[in-house]
Order: structure tokens, then C-alpha cells, then sequence
């Protein structure tokens, strides 16, 4: 008998969810999906065309195309730190979306922006912990892709 | 300048297909989200060997964003495989990234230690 | 007893508010309510090392101007009832340190003012006290950075995410007088409809401020028509859709009596999404702008719906959904 009401107050409950999923979905302001499309476009775009520019001026210094790209890296990274430390980058995010988080640049953002955040919580448990609460992720999962890629390489070449 | 207006348009097209991803899926895609989905992504796409020819059409436009630095990670373990057998697998993805990775650190510290967020 | 219906409660001896202090951040500092404010910071820190030191020290510095505008002094304060969003309470707790007032700390997530309205009409009509302080506090980076990222990620924010407020409200209940005074407050129950994005509060907290203003109107016998305004906390312009027409559906339209502090403590154009959010939104526009009103006679009666999401970021990465909590306080001017 216990069970039978508690069943009944279960899908009860179950069909409010429903009901008022329903109600928020139909009431819910979309993403202007357009605008942020072409601006995460427009702004991804510039700074791998900007990167491209560097990569070409450094070239005609006669290092290798692959040296150069990681120094390309490098300033680009760089760079990103740098506008996070000014607090440009931020807002910069807030036009583009991946625009700006998907380039390298906005790795840099993300270990800036947390590393500088837990500063006043000191340079142990805060910077140096917190520095890797975005990026961590990105490696730990990165660096498992590579092994696998390898491992599965190795034994089947 | 050509070279240029390729990586404008392959850079641009990769963050536009990371906006879409998080603009029309219905649970709340954090930048974490994007950051992991794209390096996973990069890497087993070059691991298949189909990134390398994004780098010869688009330059910084491949490499700049992070997909590039999957694709880095997937070359420097297939690489390392070649050359020193399983522990090269292991290790090469870290040794052929390893200066952006340590870039990434030092310069974030030191970025860290020099500013203060403004909120 | 004291009590009606199913949650409400009668103050029979009309515990007042005898006086009341808002400060705000300088984004609020702009909206369209800055006149209602009692100060307005010039930048986020106040002269603070860190932004969880400058919320602690607006709160304090509410409690004071709370008291200055009367004649009493920190003395002459029986209890302090605060509360605010970050862990542990830190910044009531902190605060009530230095005003050495006997203090219990509350947490309702963004409906503890409310909490504390209805706890100090308590203690005061009972008898158990003669002055209550009232505060609460909410701060837009310290919340940012303790339930979503650092403040200087370049992350999008979604249309529905609300922003908070930063400020402070401080409100001192006493004995019965002329002017605004609360005469029925209605406790609310926790509902839970299942929301999971952390981005929507106004629609996790929305059945629950519907709830709650239809068993106050039960309870008391009232109407909408018996008020000349009726606030919710913190909805945002999504929540507060959803609110009248969760309304509608029980047979109670809203019409233009309703309002969000969400809503109206910022401009539109001032790029908040939804609105305000946070425990400082319903005090300071209560603290700020609805007392104020009450005083000059706008209004004779308001009902103020404080709304609280009660999550945590922990319980978010677990996978459980957002519960939401209201509770309903009556201001009413007395003429005695």
C-alpha cells in the first residue's frame, strides 16, 4: 500500500518535470545562434590570421617552418596571458565565444584567468593549485589521447 | 597574404564549428567542455592522418587553435613510436609539446604574479 | 496561535521596520533604482584586499547606517539575524565579529532576507526582543568565482544567466509604529522541478515563489487586489514568465501589480541577461527602494516573495537537480 503511493507521487512528480520542461523550453531566450556563429568566426578567424602574419615574418629570418611555429606558439601564448592580465581578454570572450577560447590564445586565458583569480588564497594552494582547474583538464585528456594514439600505433604499424 | 586568408578561414571555420557545438546543445556547454572535446578531437583526427592536410591548406589556421595542439600530441606519440618502440608512444606526445606546455606555465605564472583580476 | 492555515504566520503585535540602509556596487550604483541606494561603491573592492573583505565590510557598514538612522546605538541591538551566499557564511559571520551584536547566522541562498524578516518579526512580536538587525549581503565576483569560473574567463555567458548583485542590505525591526510594518509572513517549502542548468535560476526557483504566494493568498484569505505590489526576489525576466504563468494556471493573474527586484534594479541596457540575482537583490530594492515607498505612501501594501536556489556547486557536479525555496513577507503601512 506504502509502495503503491509512492509510486503514484513519483510519476506525479515525474509528469510536473515534464510539464514544466515543456513550459520552459517554449519560454526560454534562444542564443542569438547567427551573430555568435559569424562572430566566433570573424574573431577564431583574425587571431589565426595574425598568427599566420608573425609565422611569415618570422620565416624570412630563415628559421625552419617547424621552429617557427612553435615560437609562434609561444607568442601567441604570450599575447593571450597578457590581454587575460590586462582584463581585456574577458570581454573580448563575451563578443566571441569559442572564437576566442578554441585558438591557443584562449589556453592562455584559461590558465591566467584561474591562476590569478586564487591569488589572494596564496601561491601554493592558490596559484599554483588553481592554475590548472580549466587547463588541467585539457592536458590530462590530451596527453591519454596521445599515449592511446601511440600504443595503438606501435602495435599495429 | 594568401597564406594569410587561408588561416583566417580554416581558424575561423574550426571556432565556428565550436560556437554551433555550443550554442545547439541543449545542456550548458562549458569552455572546459570545448577546450577537451577539441583537443581529443584534433588528435585522433590527425591520428587518422587527416589533419596534416589542414596544416598545408591553412597554416596557423590549423595549428593556432587547440585541435592543433592534439594533432601535435598524436604526431609526437606516433613519432616517438617509430623511433624508441613503446616507450617513445608513451612519451612523445609530451616531448613534442613540451615547450608550449611549459611555455603555457611559466607564462601564465608569471602573468599571475604580475596582475590582479579586475572582476 | 499565531499561526494560519497550512504556513502562514500572523503578527498580531505588527513589528515595524524602524529603519532601513542599502549599499550597492557601482553597476547597481547605475540602475535605474540609484536614488533608493544609501551609498554606492566606487569600484568592487571598497578599499578591501579581497572581494569576499569588501562584502563583509558593506555588510557591516549596512548594519551601521541602519542604526544611525535611528537613535539607538550597536547596544541597544538584541539580535543580529544575516546571512549571505558564500561558504560558510563567511561574510555575516566576519561582520558580526566586529559589530559584536549576539548573532545568528541564516542561509536561504538568495531568499535569506526574507529568512531574516520573518525570523526578527518573530523574535520581536513574541516578545523575545525589542530590536532585530536584519542583513544580508551578495557579491557579484565573489559568487562568480565560488559557483561558476574565474571573473576573467572569456566565456560566454548564456541568455538566461542572471547577474549578481553586488550590495548589501541592512533592515532594523522594532516594536509597533506608525509606517511599514509586517503583519503576515508565509514560510515556504522546498520545490523541486527538476532543473539542472546552474545558468537558470528563475526558472529552478519560479514553482516555488508560485507556491508560496498562492498559500499566502489562501492562508490569509487575501487576493491580488489587496496589494498594491507584489515583488519576487531574484526570477530574472525568464523566471518571472514562468512565475505568472504558473500563476495563471492555479487561477490568480498577476497583471502589472508583479514585479521582479531582478528586473527592476537593472537598466536593460546594461547587459545582464535575465537580471539580478543574488541575496542583496530583494534586500537592497526592499532595503532601497520598496521602504522608501511604503514611507512616501506609493504603496500601502507589498508583498515581497524572497527566492533562493539552493545549490552548490558540489551538488551541481553530482548531477542533482536545483531546489528552490520563497518565502512571502506582508508590509503594510499602519496608521496607529
Amino acid at each position: 500500500m506504502a509502495d503503491l503511493k509512492k509510486e503514484i507521487e513519483d510519476s506525479l512528480q515525474q509528469y510536473k518535470e515534464a510539464e514544466y520542461q515543456e513550459l520552459i523550453q517554449q519560454l526560454r531566450p534562444k542564443p542569438p545562434v547567427v551573430k555568435n556563429a559569424l562572430a566566433a568566426f570573424a574573431v577564431g578567424g583574425f587571431i589565426c590570421a595574425f598568427a599566420q602574419a608573425i609565422n611569415n615574418v618570422i620565416i624570412q629570418t630563415g628559421l625552419p617552418q617547424k621552429e617557427a611555429g612553435t615560437v609562434v606558439v609561444i607568442i601567441m601564448i604570450f599575447l593571450g596571458a597578457l590581454l587575460t592580465g590586462l582584463g581585456v581578454y574577458d570581454n573580448i570572450g563575451k563578443f566571441s565565444g569559442a572564437g576566442s577560447i578554441i585558438p591557443i590564445t584562449g589556453f592562455a586565458n584559461a590558465i591566467v584567468s584561474s591562476a590569478m583569480e586564487w591569488k589572494r588564497e596564496g601561491y601554493l594552494f592558490g596559484v599554483a593549485a588553481k592554475m590548472f582547474t580549466i587547463a588541467g583538464p585539457v592536458l590530462v585528456y590530451g596527453i591519454l589521447s596521445s599515449v592511446v594514439i601511440g600504443i595503438v600505433y606501435y602495435f599495429l604499424k | 597574404m594568401v597564406k594569410i586568408l587561408m588561416a583566417f578561414l580554416i581558424g575561423g571555420l574550426i571556432c565556428l564549428l565550436g560556437q554551433l557545438i555550443m550554442d545547439l546543445t541543449p545542456f550548458s556547454v562549458t569552455p572546459t567542455h570545448i577546450l577537451v572535446a577539441v583537443v581529443i578531437g584534433g588528435a585522433f583526427v590527425s591520428a587518422f592522418g587527416w589533419y596534416q592536410p589542414l596544416i598545408d591548406i591553412g597554416g596557423a589556421g590549423a595549428t593556432i587553435p587547440l585541435s592543433g595542439f592534439g594533432h601535435s600530441l598524436a604526431q609526437g606519440a606516433i613519432s616517438g613510436a617509430e623511433k624508441n618502440g613503446l616507450l617513445g608512444a608513451i612519451g612523445g606526445g609530451m616531448e613534442a609539446t613540451a615547450v608550449g606546455v611549459v611555455g603555457a606555465v611559466v607564462l601564465g605564472y608569471l602573468m599571475a604574479l604580475i596582475f590582479n583580476p579586475q572582476g | 496561535m499565531k499561526k494560519i492555515g497550512q504556513q502562514t504566520l500572523v503578527f498580531s503585535n505588527t513589528p515595524a521596520v524602524v529603519s532601513a540602509a542599502a549599499i550597492v556596487g557601482p553597476k547597481e550604483g547605475q540602475g535605474p533604482l540609484k536614488i533608493n541606494f544609501d551609498l554606492i561603491l566606487k569600484d568592487n573592492l571598497f578599499g578591501e584586499k579581497s572581494w569576499e573583505k569588501a562584502e563583509c565590510k558593506m555588510l557591516q557598514e549596512a548594519v551601521n547606517r541602519a542604526v544611525d538612522k535611528t537613535d539607538l546605538d550597536l547596544d541597544g541591538i538584541d539580535f543580529l539575524l544575516a546571512g549571505d551566499l558564500l561558504n560558510q557564511t563567511i561574510s555575516a559571520n566576519f561582520a558580526a565579529r566586529q559589530l559584536a551584536i549576539p548573532f545568528l547566522g541564516l542561509y536561504g541562498a538568495c531568499s535569506t532576507f526574507a529568512e531574516s524578516l520573518i525570523l526578527a518579526s518573530v523574535l520581536v512580536d513574541g516578545g523575545y526582543a525589542t530590536h532585530v538587525m536584519t542583513a544580508v549581503s551578495s557579491h557579484h565576483d565573489t559568487a562568480e568565482r565560488q559557483f561558476r569560473f574565474p571573473t576573467e574567463l572569456g566565456n560566454q555567458r548564456s541568455p538566461s544567466a542572471q547577474w549578481t548583485v553586488t550590495g548589501a542590505g541592512a533592515a532594523l525591526i522594532g516594536p509597533k509604529q506608525e509606517g511599514p510594518c509586517i503583519t503576515y509572513a508565509t514560510i515556504g517549502k522546498v520545490i523541486d522541478l527538476g532543473i539542472k542548468d546552474s545558468n537558470d535560476m528563475g526558472s529552478a526557483m519560479a514553482p516555488a515563489a508560485a507556491d508560496t504566494l498562492a498559500i499566502h493568498l489562501k492562508d490569509t484569505s487575501r487576493s491580488i487586489d489587496d496589494y498594491d505590489l507584489i515583488l519576487t526576489g531574484d526570477l530574472g525576466s525568464l523566471g518571472k514568465f514562468l512565475m505568472e504563468h504558473l500563476s495563471e494556471r492555479q487561477g490568480c493573474r498577476l497583471g502589472d501589480k508583479y514585479s521582479d527586484c531582478g528586473i527592476l534594479i537593472y537598466d536593460s541596457s546594461q547587459d545582464t541577461h535575465a537580471g539580478g540575482s543574488g541575496c542583496a537583490c530583494a534586500a537592497v530594492v526592499t532595503c532601497g527602494y520598496v521602504l522608501e515607498s511604503l514611507r512616501l505612501k506609493k504603496y500601502n501594501k507589498v508583498l515581497i516573495i524572497g527566492t533562493g536556489a539552493l545549490l552548490s556547486p558540489t551538488s551541481m557536479q553530482q548531477g542533482e537537480s536545483i531546489p528552490g525555496i520563497a518565502h512571502a513577507v506582508s508590509l503594510e503601512n499602519i496608521n496607529s
